[in-house]
């Protein structure tokens, strides 16, 4: 077994180990799990066949076939960090709106609870309905 | 029952204040003192000092954020209460002092041809407020581009003293961004794009009451760059957004209390 094999398989190996390990923990949700479990297992395909990706460069033209890989890399981690700008961003309006309504709502609740104190104050006695 | 209240407009005023302690209880009994009758909400923006209690003390009913959403995500949620308690207007005021209550009739005034109704400055020759450099440049770009949009001249799209009638009032409470200059200079593209009436009424702003001035040189700089890519990304992008956080209460909701109206 060459060096990169072993490299590959590895970084690979590790991958599912976390991945696993996460899941398992309830730390990391299956639709962020399934786009590395795809890394994974390209991963350990392109170490144990390395011919797939020689093959991959000469389809596309590429004299290089580790610099196809650093390129699909790159593309990949470019894809995957835009996808959780724009996840953050969704948070970040959901969680703005949360938390509007809950100063409203604590708004709200102050202004019912003073107000129910004064009308209690004011007959003296607990009101059945507050209706005229 | 008739509403004795109802033969004037019920109006609102919607104050963000984020660390104000010094000037928000005056600025408060000012509007009251000058415009008996208005309700006023603070929205209170997870501030580190005691604003919300003294602008309660001070007769505001007050709105307090759990954490800092910026002046947009404060007025956002004013708007919703003034939509879900069946208020006429909304009038945003600033806790600093600077916006002079004595010139809210003027804007009330005029919402009856426009729906958004912005007091300006540098509207005439000899206005007391001054503002040089950068900062003066962006505030020229952002006002000649909207008063072309808005096809009436705008001279002040960065002043945060605004009035809204009920028409307004819905659009803001769906839609009021909380990025850079979004609360004021997007708000107001929001507003045309939707097909809200914009007008400006000449005011005369004063120096902050107290606190911290948030101008330097090097920020005016700054300020100008990000004016630039913030009136770019208003004018490209669709309005109104795609609605998935527009909660679906507005205005008939639980919260919405017709026999308090
Ligand atoms: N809710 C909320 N209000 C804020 C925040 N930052 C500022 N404010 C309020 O918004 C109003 C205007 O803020 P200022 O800092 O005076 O901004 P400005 O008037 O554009 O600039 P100045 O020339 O420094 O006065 C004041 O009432 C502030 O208390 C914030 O993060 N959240
Ligand atoms: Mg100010």
């Amino acid at each position: 077994m060459s060096a990169t094999t072993i490299l590959g398989l590895t970084g690979a190996v590790v991958i599912m180990v976390v991945l696993f390990e996460m899941l398992r923990r309830h730390r990391l949700r299956e639709k962020y799990a399934v786009i590395w479990f795809v890394i994974a297992v390209s991963a350990i395909v392109v170490a144990v066949v390395p011919g797939v990706l020689f093959g991959l460069a000469d389809l596309v033209g590429v004299k290089v076939p580790s610099n196809l890989l650093f390129f699909l890399a790159s593309l990949l981690l470019l894809g995957l960090t835009l996808q959780h700008s724009h996840e953050l961003g969704r948070l970040e309006e959901r969680c703005r709106t949360l938390a509007e309504e809950v100063g409203l709502l604590r708004l709200d609740f102050e202004q019912s609870q003073t107000e129910s104190q004064k009308a209690q104050q004011a007959d003296g006695e607990p009101v059945e309905d507050g209706s005229e | 029952m008739p509403h004795p209240s109802r033969l004037t407009a019920r109006v609102l005023v919607v104050m963000p204040a984020w660390n104000e302690r010094d000037s928000v209880a005056e600025t408060i009994a000012e509007i009251l003192e000058t415009n008996p009758g208005v309700d006023i909400l603070v929205v209170d923006d997870g501030s580190d000092d005691d604003t919300a209690a003294r602008a309660s003390a001070a007769g505001a009913l007050v709105c307090q954020l759990p954490f800092n959403l910026g002046v947009g995500g404060a007025m956002r949620a004013g708007y919703r209460y003034a939509l879900r308690n069946g208020y006429d207007v909304a009038v945003q005021i600033d806790a600093d002092g600077q916006h002079d209550p004595r010139y809210l009739p003027k804007l009330l005034a005029r919402l009856v041809d426009a729906d958004v109704v912005v007091g300006a400055r540098f509207a005439h020759k000899g206005d007391p407020y001054q503002v040089r450099g950068p900062r003066r440049w962006a505030m020229v770009l952002l006002a000649r581009t909207l008063s072309r949009l808005a096809k009436t001249r705008l001279t002040d799209v960065t002043s945060g003293f605004r009035a809204a009638n009920t028409r307004a009032i819905t659009v803001f409470a769906a839609h009021y961004p909380a990025e850079y200059l979004g609360d004021t200079v997007e708000s107001l593209v929001i507003a045309l794009r939707t097909g809200c009436t914009v007008t400006q009424e000449p005011v005369e702003m004063r120096v902050r009451a107290a606190g911290q001035a948030s101008q330097t040189p090097v920020r005016a700089a700054v300020y100008l760059g990000r004016a630039v890519v913030a009136l770019g990304l208003a004018l490209v992008r669709r309005w109104p957004a795609a609605l998935e956080h527009a909660p679906a209460d507005l205005g008939i909701g639980p919260a919405g209390k017709a026999g308090r109206a």
